[in-house]
């Protein structure tokens, strides 16, 4: 689609759009750097996110701020800077309205911000219910409810009830910190996954449903209906769930992408998933949503002999080999 | 040492003897054969690290043993179970970074690290080990100069 394109962050302080490396777009790729916004940000870029209308770019930074780009002609403008977090922002989400964004922290807090028609923006919740550092906000598809995934193990959702922001439901059960969750086309699901090495399926239930799921006051319910274990091998880092097909995919750190898809005789209390495709390092995979998956890099390694060793004085290279974000392009 | 003024919390640590210099193998001689990574070259990586407070090795200290250390090459992975001196040791996290620092800066980025206490050896030992397993916990720390001053003190050689 013109004028959306995927956008990458770099360890350091540039946020690239529509493009992978500078001066490494693989040739016939169709892709190329059109800009390096290199001034907003003082640490890492931790990710980014496009608006709905496609003319804002957001970026959370462990810089404790959150930029808010503007496409112009010629280039990037930084509208308007975010501050309010104590420590590192780690993600950052726009509800599909396009007037409310979500950033999330260390800092153990969610903040709901909302902007005008004057591009101003405006802090209208600061959220502490999370005992740990917040991962990862995304947005209901369809309604003004915001889920966080965090270092306390749970996933959280919230909304507006009387002009506050709450809390209103809290997913337990995973046994190790919540990096990401995505939800269904339709809203009612939601996947998280963890360094538990498992993926969750949550299915809400609203009041007076049909299965017999109980309901405190107005507030659905949410139950994990599935849990997708055995599959991954150290933690997972992302999910992603397809909006066209139905397909998940798993972004792990064991260097592998792994895409599951719901059986035909899944039934939707007790939904059944299997594995579509696994890529390893060295194999391409194509998914169905006319998405290709870029192979992991292999580094060339140096010599093994010991003598000389080679010793290695660069900067920590943690996202280099392990599959850290997935998504799929809609 | 970074503890300056203050008291140590672990005063009369028990300090162990260093072990020997490895043997080299008629394979290991020989250019042509790529060496494997083993155990022995782990602990040889982390042996000579500084514990922060006592002007002594984490070797010295039976913080890290070889025993301890566990390699697969063909799977590129590295495990290091590491013993804090007493089980309240304020500098469990560091020493814990440090290991973890070390390892990187010194193996091929295919290993998968993972550090951790020794089981049943630190009060907190649930939540170091969850620190030092949240890579992005560990990359934010290291951005602050501070903290990585002090890791680089434990990692650079003793005069």
């Amino acid at each position: 689609r013109a004028g959306v394109g995927g956008a990458a962050c770099r360890r350091g302080r540039g946020v690239s759009p529509a493009g992978g490396q500078q001066g490494c777009s693989p040739p016939g790729s169709g892709w190329s750097c059109r800009a390096v916004l290199g001034e907003g940000h003082q640490r890492t870029v931790r990710r980014v996110a496009w608006s709905p209308c496609g003319s804002y770019l957001a970026s959370a930074s462990f810089d404790a701020t959150t930029c808010i780009w503007k496409k112009q002609e010629d280039g990037f403008e930084c509208v308007t800077t975010l501050e309010g977090h104590e420590n590192e922002v780690k993600s950052v989400a726009w509800a599909p309205s396009g007037t409310l964004l979500a950033t999330c922290s260390r800092d153990k807090s969610v903040w709901v911000w909302e902007v005008d028609e004057e591009e101003e923006y405006e802090c209208v919740s600061v959220l502490n219910s999370h005992t740990q550092d917040v991962k990862h906000v995304v947005w209901h598809p369809n309604q003004e409810l915001l889920a966080s995934a965090s270092y306390d193990d749970t996933v959280k959702l919230y909304h507006e009830e009387e002009d506050d922001w709450v809390c209103c439901a809290t997913l337990e059960g995973h046994e190790s910190t919540v990096w990401s969750v995505a939800f269904d086309r339709s809203g009612e699901r939601l996947a998280s996954c963890s360094d538990d090495k498992t993926v969750r399926i949550w299915r809400q239930y609203k009041p007076g449903n049909e299965e017999g799921v109980a309901c405190s006051g107005t507030d659905p319910t949410w139950k994990c209906v599935c849990n997708l274990s055995g599959y991954h091998t150290r933690t997972i880092y992302d999910v992603a769930w397809c909006h066209l097909t139905g397909a998940l995919a798993t972004a792990c750190g064991d260097d592998a992408i792994r895409v599951f898809e719901e059986s035909a005789s899944s039934d939707p209390q007790q939904p059944t998933f299997g594995l579509a495709a696994h890529n390893s390092p060295g194999r391409a995979v194509t998914l169905h949503c006319s998405a290709s998956v870029l192979r992991t890099s292999v580094e060339a390694e140096p010599s093994r002999k010991k003598r000389p060793r080679v010793s290695f004085s660069r900067h920590m290279s943690l996202m280099a080999r392990a599959v850290f974000p997935v998504s799929f392009l809609e | 040492g970074p503890g300056g003024g203050a008291p140590l919390e672990n005063a009369n640590p028990l300090v162990y003897r260093r072990s020997g210099e490895r043997p080299v193998t008629a394979r290991e001689e020989d250019d042509e054969l790529p060496d494997s990574i083993d155990d022995r070259e782990i602990f040889d990586l982390i042996r000579s690290i500084n514990d922060p407070e006592h002007p002594l090795t984490l070797e010295e200290l039976n913080v890290v043993e070889q025993v301890r250390v566990k390699v697969n090459d063909a799977e590129s992975t590295v495990a290091v179970e590491f013993t804090p001196t007493i089980p309240h040791c304020s500098m469990a996290t560091l020493i814990g970074l440090s290991i973890k620092v070390k390892l990187i800066r010194s193996l091929p980025e295919r290993f998968k690290l993972d550090v951790h206490i020794t089981p049943g050896t630190h009060a907190s030992e649930h939540a170091v080990n969850k620190q030092l397993a949240d890579k992005e916990r560990v990359a934010a720390a290291l951005e602050n100069s501070h903290l990585l001053e002090v890791v680089n003190q434990c990692l650079s050689a003793r005069s």
